[in-house]
């Protein structure tokens, strides 16, 4: 960074030397070099203007020592011009490079899962203790038939298209090997596999030791094609073909060839050091008819084992598109919201391209039966799951499933500081470092992901116990049980919600 | 096994193509979509016109077609091997990392786009013919030949090669190579270069009966990615 453009730290280390005692951890722990033992004077000083606050040191701490906080330093106080608008600027007049980071959208936009409550019985249809009362959360994903068919016993004919049975109305979304450490697969895939549920390989191909976990894999398929071939193709249960992803809609991905070395190069079968370039556009699908063709050479490539899902990002007509989508042959759709996460993506897409998946899986759902299709394909969205709440007021605004991201990488450790683009992750996740990919251990990894969804789908069964329902099928799409709070009626009436009170 | 294809809706053409072991021949095809997609070992002789993603994910077989070909042939291709008598339609070869396409007459646009190459997997197309706009887009390895056989003009169309960062595209011809995407460089293909594709020059000669001599010795140019890694000045971390 040039002088004239000094940015002063966004951190402060504040280190207590009464408690430290020069064990010296911190600076084992950070891969951004930010503490170092100076000898002469036996003391540690921080470079803060390193520091990303990822808070590994300060939980590494063996007495407490650290903290990180806010750094004080301020601009001149400025409502339209924050402190972090104009560094942003300064760093672009200083490099004139696009403005790259991670993670979801963290922005003040409104959260509607925030101003959304759930139902719950009182004396009439009364609420279901789930300790004492069997409560279903599995999930089929898939079309639905329209009609039930039975023989001349009466037994039913079942007639049922390839499907995804899961436990819990819950999936891992597709984060890229490559994006993330093979530790971090792995623990993915463990998880899943001990849940009942899947994982998804992101678009980087499915490293060889995982192909085991194959019936809890959903593999997927963009523009790119890495290490997409037919063996691959057929080791998942399901596969995703990626058009688009919330946190950079409209925008391709593009994992640098630093990033591309040893497994990961050989996963993805490109070159060591080699660019991985996903345009956004799929060169080859230009129309919904496009779109058709690529679902059924997979199909063809599968033997029609295999449901196809098509992953869209959510933006402003994304319930016409779904309706080409559930038109093209493809089983589930799958449409990521806003606040949805990423390993890189250009600041200024991340934080202003897309709307929020409440919206949009309102929308879609509403235009699916609008037009007498909503059977013929299961919803999954994904975007900004935070908790169970947040799935149960999905599930009742028409999903199906959820796909979590954010919130798995944050059971295995990640702290959020965003900067998955260094490849740095001092949490063994978001890197490819060996020293560092080995903090993360896929048994514990799995083992906390594992707590973590059951944790959830306990607290969905109690919701649901509360609402007097007692299968996940009777939730989807029950609006009913939800209402707004500080709602417009344009908002209402998007969600398909009624307000608090009414 | 002969096979007519009058008449039959693609899926069940293709479940009898895969069903039916060693050589398949299917007469009267018009326009199924998706044969042979993903095969691994048989040989398909096509006569009519297969209809789009013939050969898609292929992964060892062979494929003829006496006729043309329609849009997206080998798509994400592994391994085997496509031979068009014919003409071949849009996105030839997409995303394909590994076989060989021979294409005796002309191919559309966006022929070649996001090849790539990894270890001994090293894909080849060449195209007799002309092709249209964007040939080699995103190249990230493998060859490309144009031939541009019975062609005056430049043989290819326009966005030659952009984004390529990987590869090598060769064209054959007398005019002045021009308008290229500046991620690219154009040269004439030195002896050593021409040595690496001489194998199939000889191939195509020695599929399509024609004599090597009347083309594998003239001009031709050689496209190169000019950087092995042409986005990473882009971003400013932040």
């Amino acid at each position: 960074m040039a002088s004239d453009f000094f940015i002063y730290p966004e951190y402060e280390v504040v280190r207590d030397q009464d408690r430290c005692n020069l064990c010296k951890v911190c600076v084992r722990q950070c891969a951004n070099g930010v503490h170092e033992y100076i000898a002469e004077t036996h003391k540690l000083v921080s470079d803060e203007a390193k520091c990303v606050n990822c808070q590994r040191c300060v939980v590494y701490c063996p007495t407490r020592a650290l903290k990180i906080v806010k750094s004080s330093n301020t601009y001149k106080e400025n409502a339209h011009w924050s402190g972090a608008t104009i560094n942003e600027l300064y760093r672009q007049a200083a490099t004139g490079g696009v403005l790259l980071s991670s993670m979801g959208n963290p922005q003040k936009y409104p959260s509607y899962f925030d101003r959304i409550l759930i139902n719950a019985s009182q004396v009439t249809n009364p609420s279901i203790d789930p300790l004492r009362e069997p409560m279903e959360t599995r999930v089929f994903l898939g079309p639905k038939p329209q009609r039930i068919e039975r023989d001349s016993s009466g037994r039913i004919i079942p007639r049922l298209g390839p499907h995804l049975k899961l436990t819990m109305p819950m999936m891992f979304a597709a984060m890229s090997y490559g994006s993330i450490s093979y530790s971090t697969h792995e623990s993915l895939a463990r998880a899943a596999e001990t849940l009942g549920i899947m994982y998804n390989t992101g678009e980087g191909g499915l490293h060889e030791n995982l192909y085991r976990y194959g019936k809890n894999t959903i593999v997927q398929v963009a523009s790119g094609r890495f290490g997409v071939h037919p063996d691959y193709l057929a080791a998942g249960a399901a596969i995703e073909i990626k058009i688009g992803q919330g946190a950079k809609p409209g925008i391709g991905g593009h994992l640098p060839g630093a990033k591309i070395v040893g497994d990961v190069a050989r996963t993805r079968m490109i070159p060591e050091g080699s660019d991985a370039i996903s345009p956004a556009p799929h060169h080859d699908i230009y129309s919904i008819e496009d779109l058709r063709q690529l679902v059924f050479s997979l199909k063809e490539a599968t033997n029609y084992q295999k449901p196809i899902i098509v992953k869209i990002a959510a933006v402003h007509n994304v319930a016409a598109i779904a309706s080409g989508i559930a038109r093209s042959g493809a089983e589930i759709i799958a449409i990521d919201g806003f606040r949805g996460g990423t390993g890189a993506a250009p600041t200024r897409i991340r934080d202003h391209v897309g709307i929020p998946i409440e919206l949009a899986l309102a929308s879609v759902d509403q235009r699916l039966r609008a037009e007498g299709i909503r059977d013929r394909v299961s919803l999954v969205i994904s975007g900004g799951i935070r908790s169970s709440a947040d799935i149960v007021k999905a599930l009742a605004l028409g999903a199906d499933c959820v796909y979590i991201g954010t919130a798995a990488l944050l059971a295995l450790g990640c702290h959020l500081c965003r900067s998955c683009h260094t490849g740095k992750c001092n949490w063994g996740i978001a890197t490819q470092v060996p020293e560092l990919v080995k903090r993360l251990n896929p048994e514990k990894g799995a083992e906390h992901l594992v707590n973590l969804l059951t944790a959830w789908q306990h607290e969905i069964k109690e919701m649901m116990g509360g609402m007097g329902i007692n299968s996940i099928e009777s939730l989807i799409g029950n609006r009913l049980m939800l209402r707004g709070i500080g709602l417009t009626e344009k908002e209402l009436a998007i969600l398909g919600i009624k307000h608090a009170g009414e | 096994m002969h096979l007519s294809a009058e008449n039959l809706p693609f899926r069940e053409l293709n479940e009898r193509v895969k069903a039916a072991p060693g050589e398949v021949q299917i007469d009267n095809c018009y326009g199924q979509p998706f044969v042979g997609s993903g095969c691994k070992d048989k040989s398909i002789i096509i006569y009519g016109t297969p209809g789009n993603a013939l050969g898609a994910y292929l992964d060892g077989a062979e494929i003829v077609v006496h006729g043309n070909a329609q849009d997206a042939v080998g798509d994400t291709m592994n391994d085997g091997r496509i031979v068009i008598h014919g003409h071949a339609g849009d996105a030839l070869g997409y995303a394909m990392r590994g076989g060989k396409i021979y294409v005796r007459g002309n191919a559309g646009y966006r022929t070649g786009i996001h090849m790539k190459q990894y270890q001994e997997k090293r894909p080849v197309i060449v195209v007799g013919g002309k092709v249209g706009s964007f040939l080699g887009e995103y190249l990230a390895g493998g060859l490309i030949v144009v031939l541009g056989l019975g062609v005056e003009e430049i043989p290819v169309g326009s966005f030659t090669g952009t984004g390529m960062h990987g590869g090598r595209i060769y064209i054959r011809t007398k005019q002045k190579l021009s308008g290229l995407p500046p991620q690219v460089t154009a040269e004439i293909a030195s002896d050593a270069e021409m040595g690496e594709i001489m194998p199939f020059l000889a191939e195509f000669a020695g599929l399509f009966d024609l004599d090597l001599k009347q083309f594998a010795f003239d001009q031709y140019y050689v496209l190169k990615p000019n950087a092995k890694s042409p986005y990473k000045k882009l971003y400013t971390a932040h």
